[in-house]
């Protein structure tokens, strides 16, 4: 398909002077460290069960994410990996603690920050070029323009012939891709993606992993990228955080500073994995052990 | 598809048959029981005379005022209900108490405060509607998933584009049955209002015809109701289920 160079949206944010400065993260080692760009202090989220209990979904989460970063986050199923994405997103309120981005407090959604929703949230109304374009239409970009920027993410994740089709006549893993054009489409400085790549066959996912790849270094966003899969976290991520089970902490961080491009094979990576999964392993016997502890007690 | 449209025909024709037979009999007189001939003729000089060309336009004018008025205030009504738990406790009650209450029961009240004026109609009918339509627009909102919301926050749609542009199309699966009881209520109370009080349009036509012991006149304007209902019910409402469904891909029957 299109290769780097040739592709008109990217080649705009190349020419966009006023990101220049974080273009190439990984090459400006000498220059003075950045402030964060993000960063969590102290943030816990709880929520009322049905039955009176609160569940302490995050606590006391600190986090300083640097400008152009790349941080996945692993985790337990229900240790708090999408509840935490929403806080930074802006669409719920942590019941403690802020988010600062750019060292303002985060008080709401803003088209600066785009998540990548574990459901999707693609609106079944509009067509598939509807969809990638809703952003750039909400922020008034005219309509020719704004076409030709979402074809161009829409052949990014190879779906350009189906630009007019509605959502539910794709399969599962053409609208994880639809979604991740959309929230390409608004060019964020910060990118949240909760599992995106869960139901995709390992090819286009090794595809998608390069593309991913090259965008976030032309472009330099800065992405947090949920998923529960560390072979893919340990291919992604500067950096992998790894969250525990209820309360969510975070347990350990693994720096992971292998030499880029990656790919999922690589002998590294799967070394990487295996002592992240390592830990893992603790956290999701815990989660099961909660399971099993519950199911006693309620019967 | 052809079976049916074949049944159709045949059940029709039986029936018309059964309606000239009788009809023949002359058992009872036209001014009982029309000829479907005298009927035609009816519809004929109607048509040809102009009346039932202005009884039309008369009654489509304030059906379109009426009904549109009864959506803009249900859905806006509907979503400020969905979106306040006091109003839900209160307004949304009695929302469904007066349900219960036959539109045509307002006319009395509104010919005293509008007097027998055009207004006073136009009241009947979104009496008759604005209910439905609010209700629909209520549970749309309440129902729809979050997700939809969230969504188009995080791209950027706030305020009156988040309304129009996410939480009014999320609803519309919801909202299209009510829109389309909307309509029939709407309908059906203009053509009581009409025959009540002197006023053009359809019903007057119709006490016309009875005023004039003209049978024929009556099952002619009669027939025509009918017709225009099934006009609106086919092009609009089924355009609307039809898309609907395509966009969506909700089976026929969801
Ligand atoms: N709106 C909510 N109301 C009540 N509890 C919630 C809500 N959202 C999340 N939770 C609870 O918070 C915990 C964390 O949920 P979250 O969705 O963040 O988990 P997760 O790490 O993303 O899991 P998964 O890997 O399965 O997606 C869960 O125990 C869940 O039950
Ligand atoms: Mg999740």
């Amino acid at each position: 398909m299109t290769s780097p160079a040739q592709h008109p949206a990217i080649q705009r944010d190349l020419e966009d002077g006023s990101r220049s400065p974080l273009q190439v993260p990984n090459a400006a080692p000498a220059l003075a460290p950045l402030p964060p760009k993000l960063s969590l202090r102290g943030i816990s989220r709880n929520f009322r069960n049905s039955n009176q209990h609160d569940l302490l979904a995050l606590e006391r989460i600190d986090l300083q994410v640097r400008p152009g970063e790349f941080v996945c986050v692993v985790g337990p199923s229900g240790c708090g990996k999408s509840t935490l994405l929403h806080l930074i997103a802006g669409l719920a309120q942590p019941s403690a603690g802020t988010v600062l981005l750019d060292g303002r407090p985060v008080d709401g959604p803003d088209t600066g920050r785009i998540l990548i929703f574990q459901d999707l949230g693609l609106f079944p109304w509009l067509t598939v070029i509807q969809n990638v374009e809703f952003g750039l239409r909400m922020a008034g970009v005219p309509k020719p323009e704004r076409r030709f920027r979402s074809r161009n993410y829409l052949r990014l994740v190879h779906l350009g012939e189906f630009e007019d089709s509605y959502i539910h006549q794709l399969s599962g893993g053409m609208r994880q891709r639809v979604a991740l054009a959309r929230a390409l489409a608004t060019e964020p400085d910060v990118l949240l993606m909760d599992e995106p790549f869960a139901a995709l066959d390992a090819q286009t996912r090794d595809l998608l992993h390069d593309e991913l790849e090259r965008i976030w270094r032309e472009t330099g966003r800065t992405i947090i990228f949920v998923t529960h899969n560390v072979r893919e976290a340990a291919r992604l991520g500067d950096r992998v955080l790894l969250l525990t089970f209820r309360p969510g902490r975070v347990k350990r961080e693994f720096t992971i500073d292998l030499p880029r491009p990656r790919h999922l094979e690589d002998v590294e990576v799967a070394r990487t994995a295996r002592d992240i999964l390592d830990e893992l392993r603790d956290e999701i016997n815990k989660s099961r052990e909660a399971e099993y502890r519950h199911d006693k007690t309620s019967r | 598809m052809t079976k049916r449209a074949a049944r159709q025909v045949l059940f029709y024709a039986v029936l018309l048959g059964l309606w000239i037979l009788i009809a023949r009999l002359k058992i009872w007189p036209p001014y009982i029981l029309p000829t479907p001939k005298g009927v035609w003729e009816a519809l004929a000089a109607g048509f040809a005379d102009h009346s039932f060309w202005i009884a039309i336009e008369v009654s489509m004018r304030r059906i379109a005022i009426g009904y549109g008025i009864s959506v803009l205030l249900g859905v806006v009504l509907g979503l400020a209900i969905a979106g306040s738990k006091f109003l839900e406790d209160t307004l949304g009650g009695l929302l469904v108490s007066l349900q219960s209450l036959p539109s045509i029961c307002w006319l009395p009240l509104a010919v005293l405060w509008f007097g027998l004026t055009e207004k006073a109609i136009l009241f009947v009918v979104i009496m008759g509607s604005v209910l439905s339509v609010t209700i629909a627009m209520e549970t749309g909102r309440q129902q729809m998933p979050r997700i939809y919301a969230m969504a188009g926050r995080n791209l950027g749609a706030r305020g009156l584009k988040l309304f129009l542009y996410v939480l009014l199309p999320a609803s519309l699966p919801y909202l299209v049955s009510g829109l389309k009881q909307g309509w029939a209520f709407a309908w059906r109370s203009l053509i009581s209002g009409e025959m009540i009080f002197v006023s053009l349009g359809l019903g007057q036509l119709l006490m016309l015809g009875r005023d004039l012991n003209d049978m024929s006149q009556v099952v002619a304007v009669m027939l025509l109701i009918i017709a225009i209902g099934y006009l609106v019910d086919g092009l609009l409402f089924r355009t609307l289920e039809r898309r609907l469904q395509e966009k969506w891909g909700l089976s026929p029957a969801a």
